[in-house]
């Protein structure tokens, strides 16, 4: 039932894009997300989608899972296109009672969900070709500047490190209880509303205590491992950057830079 | 030296009431004297809540007396500027697997605590190979943790304890989770640690069968050491040892029970080879 | 009261290159008043078997009829399946949830939508049979001991009334003292209470003492399907898929081999030294 969601999964491979620098991958795909809301024209959707193929393909990861990734936000895209459709003014095609569909409505429906696919792919690109704790070794180096004004770089990263490592252990969690509840005659798919929130009790609550249990484990696990916070801490993935990471700086910054010569022209 | 020694160890857990003040106390770990001399294999064992759980975390620094003292390789453990020091020369493996495997990555876990100790990258990566090497899970070093069976799991934690280059490592009920085969990996593992590395290991088991193999056992009953002594010693006291709610090996418990109908053997049978040689069965 | 299962196959990532056959061609029949150990290592399919039994799981070809009827046809209730055919999962007391041991037994009866004293009645009887004292019945079951939320949760099924209950592992974790008194609880309820058993578990030591019919799991199949003394006395085929026979059998084996003419077909350390006891004039002691 959790099979939806790719965010935060590591796909294991060996691929340019794995190996690529987690800071490029970061960089790369905040300015991905940025240029999709600069780009207006088709040329520079086209030019999108071409980046975001050359990605997929470099990642050696199978289209079905970078795609999937899209099931969690489904019913979101679907709204946004209703809404847009429904509810842009303009010149009217076609209309059904009060529902108007506009032909701005439409381009601009078109546009958001090229959009929200684009972005949502694009983080799950990111995901799949970096481990969880790249990904924060990225961010807590990323954010360093930020240690001088006291924000605890070193914590927060690992804190989001834990809890990608325990998101698919809970999501087990959830499924089981979930079972557990159902075997006792707990009733998870009434459409009721009321009934839909009370089903919830027996579910969170266990789930809560068991995440508590956990973090108890673990932190005990980790202090016996000598953990204690980032003073003195050595990496053994340090992350230096080497040729092609420059090289992927480089194509990131063509890609913006093209994003924005397209929008000012216009295309 | 030593490797470990408490005098007189005494651990209260305080209770406290729902406006968090102190309504009761329970004393945990009552009066415990033990040495533990370097190489040796040694099993503590126990029923649930009879203060095994609570004596291992005081054997890494995780807590601190309240009465008596632990020395880990000569240094005390309430000593604030040793903490480290000893939590390094004391690796731990705990029950449940999944909660203390912190990477995402078989590698990147056996990692962190030699990170956490400030080892240079490039002896990080050695101790890694090493460490997986020694646990048989170094193919699996770029998998998830969480497609490993429980057995691999808590080779991949022992991988991690001994990246650490530990002196001994205490083992928390590691096969408790398990399945039989997930169980004499663990064991087998463990022993190997013993004779090859001559690591020290302190195993909290409630399966005695995994006890017979230690140099010396520590029965624990309400907070004491009630029985201990070589497993042919302890083991030869079935009496006591079902009194306390223990088992023992099947092949100790078929000498016993044909002891009582008179046959002359002696106690203190650990093994089926045992039981037939003192039945005067060729070899 | 039966249940049949009719050649049922299970396929998880049906259509991806991950899809792996967790049951394959299952048919066997549960009637009344056995006691079943369901054996095999972990990831041999135990456990999505017992989650076709009560109608958590469709399986995705194949058929479970209860009393004739199939579960998953439209119009079937599985809800009372679930009632009828009670699943205590691994660690069952981490479903533990209400505020105190009694409601949380309630819960179950409760779902069935049985009128406010009928829930406390079954819940009571319930909680004798798992021999939970009345003094923590109004506690938290949080405040228990591991063994008795233990205790507790498996009342939780119980109270729903199943003809048939089957427990995953319910010893896991537990030291020999709450080991044993699981089992003989377990044993107690199907002979008070007149219900069949399915006891999943690794340890043969436990299914031998207790089961009269023995299930062996392995890579989806069911491998064997037998009494107790058949199966372990097939016990190189056991080793071969991550499984050992009881203890007693490798003793009784090795003093076969060291000339000792003992059955070893021997289940229990009595039964043993019984047979030991009966070659008496052929031994040096």
């Amino acid at each position: 039932m959790f099979d939806g969601i790719t965010l935060g999964q590591y796909y294991q491979t060996d691929s340019p894009l794995h190996r690529l620098d987690p800071r490029v991958k970061l960089v790369g795909t905040m300015a991905y997300i940025i240029a999709l809301f600069i780009v207006k024209g088709w040329v520079g959707y086209f030019l999108a989608f071409l980046f975001l193929a050359t990605m997929i393909a470099l990642s050696h990861v199978p289209l079905r899972f970078v795609v999937r990734g899209m099931k969690a936000i489904l019913i979101i895209l679907l709204i946004t296109v209703a809404f847009n459709v429904f509810l842009t003014p303009g010149k009217v095609l076609w209309s059904f009672g009060v529902l108007k569909v506009t032909k701005e409505g439409l381009v601009f429906a078109a546009r958001m969900a090229v959009r929200l696919i684009f972005l949502i792919i694009g983080s799950s690109v990111m995901t799949l070709t970096t481990t969880p704790n790249q990904l924060t070794d990225g961010l807590e180096s990323l954010m360093g500047p930020l240690k001088k004004i006291h924000v605890p770089v070193h914590e927060i990263s690992m804190m989001m490190s834990i809890a990608l490592r325990f998101i698919p252990i809970l999501m087990e969690e959830t499924d089981k209880i979930m079972k557990a509840q159902m075997a006792r005659g707990a009733d998870f798919e009434s459409k009721h509303l009321m009934q839909k929130i009370r089903s919830m009790v027996p579910l969170l609550v266990p789930l809560f205590i068991s995440a508590f249990r956990r973090a108890n484990d673990l932190a005990m696990a980790m202090e016996a491992r000598c953990y204690h916070g980032g003073e003195g801490r050595t990496r053994m993935k340090p992350l230096i950057y080497k040729g092609r990471d420059i090289f992927g700086y480089g194509v990131v910054a063509a890609f913006f830079a093209a994003c924005i010569v397209l929008r000012v022209v216009g295309l | 030296m030593a490797m470990v020694k408490t005098e007189n160890l005494i651990h209260d857990y305080v209770i406290r009431d729902e406006e968090g003040n102190v309504s009761g106390k329970v004393r945990a770990v009552d009066g415990v004297n033990l040495e533990v001399k370097p190489g040796q294999f040694i099993a503590v064992l126990g029923h649930n809540g009879s203060g095994k759980s609570t004596l291992a975390k005081h054997l890494n620094a995780l807590l601190f007396p309240t009465g008596g003292a632990v020395w880990i390789d000569g240094m005390k453990t309430d000593d604030p500027d040793q903490l480290w020091n000893i939590r390094q020369e004391a690796g731990m493996i705990f029950q449940n697997p999944d909660n203390q495997i912190i990477g995402q990555v078989v590698e990147e876990d056996v990692g962190f605590g030699p990170e956490n100790m400030g080892v240079p990258t490039k002896e990080i990566w050695e101790r890694v190979e090493e460490a997986l090497k020694t646990v048989g899970m170094w193919e699996y070093r770029k998998k998830s943790p969480n497609r490993l069976s429980g057995g691999q799991k808590q080779r991949v934690s022992i991988a991690g304890v001994i990246a650490m280059h530990p002196k001994y490592i205490i083992m928390d009920e590691p096969t408790a989770m398990l399945d039989p085969g997930g169980r004499r990996e663990v064991i087998r593992a463990a022993r190997a640690l013993n004779d090859v590395e001559k690591i020290t290991i302190i195993l909290i088991t409630h399966n005695m069968e995994e006890a017979i193999y230690a140099d010396h056992i520590f029965v624990m009953a309400k907070g004491k050491i009630a029985l201990q002594g070589t497993p042919h010693q302890v083991f030869s006291r079935v009496d006591e040892m079902k009194a306390l709610h223990l088992d023992v090996p099947v092949a100790t418990m078929v000498a016993h029970k044909l002891r009582e109908h008179g046959l002359n053997i002696p106690e203190g049978i650990l093994t089926r080879e045992e039981l037939g040689e003192a039945l005067g069965l060729e070899s | 009261m039966s249940l049949k299962i009719d050649d049922i196959t299970y396929v998880y990532e049906k259509g991806t290159a991950m899809s792996v056959n967790a049951l394959d061609h299952i048919s066997l029949e549960i009637p009344d008043g056995q006691f079943i150990g369901l054996v095999g290592h972990t990831g041999s399919g135990k456990s999505t078997f017992v989650q076709m039994l009560n109608g958590l799981l469709a399986p995705t070809t194949g058929h479970v009829y209860w009393n004739g009827q199939d579960v998953h046809e439209k119009g079937f209730d599985r809800r009372k399946l679930r009632a009828s055919v009670g699943l205590v999962f691994q660690y069952p007391e981490h479903q533990l949830f209400e505020a105190d041991v009694l409601s949380d037994v309630e819960f179950g009866p409760k779902n069935l939508g049985l009128s406010e004293a009928e829930c406390k009645e079954r819940a009571v009887e319930a909680l004798r049979h798992v021999n939970l004292p009345e003094e923590f019945w109004d506690k938290s079951p949080f405040d228990l001991s591991g063994g008795q939320q233990r205790r507790a949760a498996i009342a939780g099924v119980l109270a729903m009334h199943p003809s048939i209950l089957i427990l995953d592992e319910p010893t896991a974790g537990l030291d020999p003292l709450g080991r044993d008194e699981i089992l003989n609880m377990v044993r107690g309820m199907k002979e008070k209470l007149r219900i069949t058993i399915v006891l999943v578990s690794h340890s043969m030591d436990d299914v031998a003492q207790y089961a009269d019919r023995i299930l062996v799991m392995n890579a989806g199949k069911i491998m064997m399907d037998d009494t107790p003394e058949k199966v372990f006395s097939r016990y190189k085929e056991l080793e071969a898929i991550g499984l050992s026979a009881p203890q007693v059998v490798y003793i009784m084996q090795y003093l076969k081999e060291r000339g000792l003419p003992v059955k070893t077909n021997i289940l229990t350390v009595d039964e043993a030294v019984d047979e030991i006891l009966a070659h008496r004039g052929e031994l040096n002691v």
